[in-house]
């Protein structure tokens, strides 16, 4: 520690520490521009000038490292004067556009220019212009005349999204923040430049010009589109979300948020809202009351339940849904006798059903991930499926943790990986058995006979040995598992095996959930238990009766194909959704409900952290929500115990008082291992793209503009294409089974050989089938 | 395309760094380039952006920092002249004048027949001699007058 003098307060800080840290750290406010704490150090706007003791001139207090005895003046004479003089050169060139300006309001050059600024400007000259961009359908970089190049936004493309997009070309006057050659800006994260940038020279394209800042009322709310649980606020006019902002929070998001969190409230306003309950009668959509609708939910699954029995009732959640709304669910469901109610839509493989010790869930906590010093990721899209995740992980990789992939892409993570596997989805498990079984010979133990059949015949390769004995050389060791290793038709063997490899090795090892509620789920109990069936088995053996809760089945399901097959022969289905969806082709009532903007309600995320929020605008039109909807539905069946003043009151009832983290567990016991099936010819790989996870974020016009939306491709090894004589571009039909679809080949050499990508979540591609399994490519 | 020239000399550059920076050659193999293109086209920054394993805008950064690579055809002959202020109060003005006036081209423009072009510069470092131009980055004239000028004009016109 180092003894310092800040304006006259003694202080102590770490060595190391710039000027700039040790004053916020005391609460002495130095303004600045180009200095960020989570950025590089820049020191290019020269505002947080500061007079130091013995130094001749003043000094950037943000490239100033303490030194012992310093005494530093922020608001002396000569630094004011510094910090005036350099406002003045600020504004030379800034155009005074700010009543046009978005960032009015909230904008740190206009603030601090009502503190620094000349209320006069000596410059008679003409001012720069810089010319505008186009650098995408996210971020607005249409008055760049307004850049006080700090570099913020560029040092937050190389620092913390892992590629620079943007620079600054050229030099002097004439420098300028610019991608090359025009590109766009594709960065999964690119929203938060918007945030870093300190003047308006980057604002938000789908928010540009919709309202002024000090219109908006701040709503927390809390991401409903990963498992991170990102904490947002929604920033409400009018009873409109107008805008949605990060609200910082260290141990998850830090200060960031991906751009599906920022920008998927565009689809809480699209035209595909539902507002009103309908009904289906005689082949026609009419829209009714509430009660109407009501009733005849009610009726039709009584009179399922009776005919047909309780069995013939299923409920389909997604994993999207807030605590309460799972809870209620299987509360109705279980009500009406059946037991079969799930939220793993994309799961295939459920023979770790039974034998898990609690929910599934990270193994630790998300802050915890960034001081791993070993890392094996498992079966992962990590940075489409979790962007902050993935940046979480790369700040890591930065400061010395080297990751292992094991996976069946090479997609570019944008971060150095100390080793990787990529392999057709059937050899994961038999890969994965090689870093066990070299885990052990190097340990020299033996291994547990629940993985004996596992790890029996198989030939330890040389990047199985490598990575198990960089997983061994670190003391902080986790492993991860993606979404598409919880996908696998074999989940629970690479469960199994993690757990085993996590054990020998001394590492820790859990799931980067799917959803926003994927833990939440399993603690509501949306889960099948006494002989129900879950998410594949009821859409296989098709029911009569659906409850969909948020869910579009051909694009939220493993198997979209089967999943529209069997709500189509379904005698009734009961779509609860926010939105006119495929549903209205099958369905026979739609029940508006609301959005997570537009309910209240509480989400539990990757590490167990129960998150609550409230409804950040009143229901739109009609639409109610969920929970209330449910609770009547409840009554009109005579349920007994649905009688909730509050969703607090359906929260507190599922979690009766108890810890969370006590029911979480990601240990298997007893799981009876099945040989893979014989696997010939080409495989599937699917990915569910970034912006296609769930209904918001289908439905907002500006993500389904970035690239991460473009129509899917057919994507193969050029030496695969060159075997079936396609080049890229062509258009191609894919087969699964009986399923056939057309779609335009391309090229991705990160694929193994005999694997075919194709995109799940899509509608183009809904009608393939399974996202694992067989699959052939032919020429048109 | 790199030419397999350029890929020699700029692997010799790469020799002298260590090779988890190869970035560090960034500035010589953008020369490489202009030597034998005369100079440095998008196209061209891509490639030595993969070669060198760096981000494409990263390239651009450089590129068009300094002057002194031409970011579009430039002729056979770039002159480049000073213009800053030793040579301005010797007499750059003039000197940029009669270059126009002789070759009818302005600052940033090249000939019709692509031998010459012109261009502004910033100080050589040698104020000792000004006003001062450069031929190609490669050699520098100083102590121009009129007469000068048009002696070298018409020996660079003869190659």
């Amino acid at each position: 520690m180092i003894n310092i003098e800040i304006d006259g307060k003694q202080l102590q800080v770490e060595n190391g520490r710039s000027v700039i840290e040790a004053a916020h750290q005391a609460g002495i406010y130095i303004p600045h521009f180009c200095y960020h704490k989570k950025l590089s150090i820049a020191a290019n706007c020269r505002m947080c000038l500061v007079q130091v003791e013995k130094a001749p001139k003043p000094l950037p207090a943000c490239a100033t490292p303490v030194a012992e005895g310093m005494k530093v003046y922020t608001a002396s004479e000569q630094a004011v004067k510094a910090q005036k003089g350099v406002m003045e050169f600020l504004l030379i060139n800034h155009p005074l556009d700010c009543p046009i300006c978005d960032q009015g309001g909230e904008c740190e050059l206009q603030d601090l220019a009502v503190g620094y600024g000349g209320s006069a400007s000596r410059y008679q000259e003409d001012k720069r212009v810089v010319l505008h961009k186009d650098i995408g359908p996210l971020v607005s970089a249409e008055e760049m005349s307004r850049c006080i190049n700090c570099t913020r936004c560029v040092r937050f493309g190389v620092e913390v999204a892992g590629e620079m997009e943007l620079g600054q070309a050229f030099r002097g006057e004439h420098a300028e923040i610019m991608s090359f050659v025009d590109g766009a800006v594709n960065s999964e994260l690119s929203g938060n430049m918007i945030d870093l940038c300190p003047v308006g020279a980057l604002t938000s394209k789908p928010f540009r010009y919709k309202a002024r800042t000090w219109e908006l009322s701040r709503r927390r709310a809390v991401s409903p589109h990963d498992s991170l649980g990102s904490n947002l606020a929604a920033l409400v006019m009018n009873n409109r979300v107008m805008r949605v902002d990060p609200v910082e929070n260290e141990e998850l998001n830090e200060c960031w948020i991906s751009d599906r969190d920022r920008f998927s409230y565009e689809g809480l306003n699209s035209e595909e809202r539902l507002t009103k309950p309908m009904l289906k009668q005689g082949g026609k959509w009419q829209e009714v009351d509430w009660q109407v609708a009501l009733e005849y939910v009610a009726n039709g699954l009584r009179q399922i339940g009776k005919e047909a029995g309780a069995a013939q009732i299923g409920a389909l959640v997604s994993p999207g849904s807030t605590l309460e709304e799972m809870h209620l669910v299987q509360k109705l469901v279980r009500g009406l006798g059946s037991h079969n109610v799930d939220f793993r839509l994309r799961q295939s493989d459920f023979s770790a059903d039974g034998k898990m010790q609690g929910a599934p869930w990270l193994g630790m906590k998300v802050a915890e991930v960034s001081s791993a010093d070993r890392m094996l990721l498992v079966g992962s899209f990590l940075r489409k499926d979790h962007p902050l995740f993935a940046s979480r992980i790369r700040q890591a990789v930065k400061r010395g943790a080297q990751v292992n992939l094991l996976h069946s892409a090479d997609d570019d993570l944008l971060m150095k990986l100390a080793n990787k596997a990529i392999v057709p989805p059937s050899e994961l498990v038999p890969m994965l058995a090689q870093i066990l079984q070299a885990v052990a010979t190097s340990k020299g133990t033996h291994l547990h006979s629940s993985v004996q059949s596992l790890v029996q015949g198989v030939v330890v390769s040389a990047t199985a040995k490598t990575i198990a004995e960089n997983l061994a050389g670190g003391e902080r060791a986790i492993i991860l598992l993606g979404n598409f290793a919880q996908q696998h038709p074999q989940a629970a063997q690479l469960q199994l095996l993690s757990q085993h490899i996590a054990a020998l090795s001394n590492a820790r090892f859990g799931f980067i959930g799917e959803g926003a509620n994927s833990v939440g789920g399993y603690i509501a109990n949306a889960v099948p238990a006494e002989g129900g069936m879950n998410a594949a088995a009821m859409l296989a053996s098709p029911r009569k009766a659906y409850l969909l809760m948020n869910v579009e089945p051909e694009l939220d399901a493993h198997n979209g194909q089967l999943a529209l097959e069997a709500m189509k022969s379904a005698e009734m289905v009961v779509a609860m959704s926010s939105y006119k969806h495929k549903a209205m082709d099958y369905a026979d009532v739609m029940l508006p409900i609301a959005p997570f903007t537009e309910t209240s309600g509480s989400f539990i995320n990757a590490e167990g952290r129960l998150q609550g929020f409230r409804g950040a605008v009143k229901p739109l039109g009609e639409t109610r929500p969920a929970w209330k909807v449910l609770r009547v539905l409840g009554n009109l069946l005579n349920i007994s115990g649905f009688d909730y003043d509050t969703s607090e009151a359906v929260r507190d009832e599922v979690l009766g008082g108890r810890d969370v983290s006590a029911s979480m567990n990601n240990t298997l016991q007893g799981l009876v291992v099945q040989p893979a099936p014989v696997s010939t010819g080409m495989q599937r790989v699917a990915d569910v793209p970034l912006y296609a996870t769930d209904s918001i974020v289908r439905r907002s016009a500006p993500l389904q503009a970035t690239r991460d939306a473009q129509t899917p491709a057919v994507q193969m090894r050029s030496d695969d294409l060159a075997k079936l004589g396609i080049k890229a571009g062509d258009t191609v039909k894919v087969t699964m089974g009986q399923n056939t679809v057309q779609l335009t080949a391309s090229v991705n050499e990160g694929l193994p050989a005999g694997v075919v990508r194709v995109a799940a979540g899509r509608a183009e591609t809904a009608g393939l089938g399974a996202m694992f399994g067989a699959i052939s490519v032919e020429r048109v | 395309m790199l030419s397999d020239q350029i890929k020699t000399r700029i692997d010799r550059e790469l020799a002298k760094y260590p090779a988890d920076q190869k970035q560090s050659a960034v500035m010589a193999a953008l020369r490489f380039v202009q030597d034998e293109k005369g100079w440095i086209s998008n196209d061209d920054m891509e490639d030595v952006a993969g070669y060198l394993g760096m981000p494409h805008m990263a390239v651009y950064e450089v590129a068009t920092f300094y002057h002194m690579y031409n970011l579009k055809p430039m002729g056979k002959h770039t002159l480049t002249v000073c213009t800053n202020i030793s040579c301005m109060l010797c007499g750059s003005s003039e000197v940029v004048d009669y270059l126009g006036k002789k070759l009818g081209i302005g600052l940033g423009e090249v000939t019709a027949d692509g031998k010459f072009g012109l261009r502004e510069g910033e100080c050589f470092g040698a104020c000792v001699d000004a006003p001062m131009f450069t031929i190609n980055n490669k050699r520098l004239c100083g102590k121009l007058t009129n007469a000068k000028i048009d002696e070298i004009l018409a020996e660079l016109d003869k190659q």
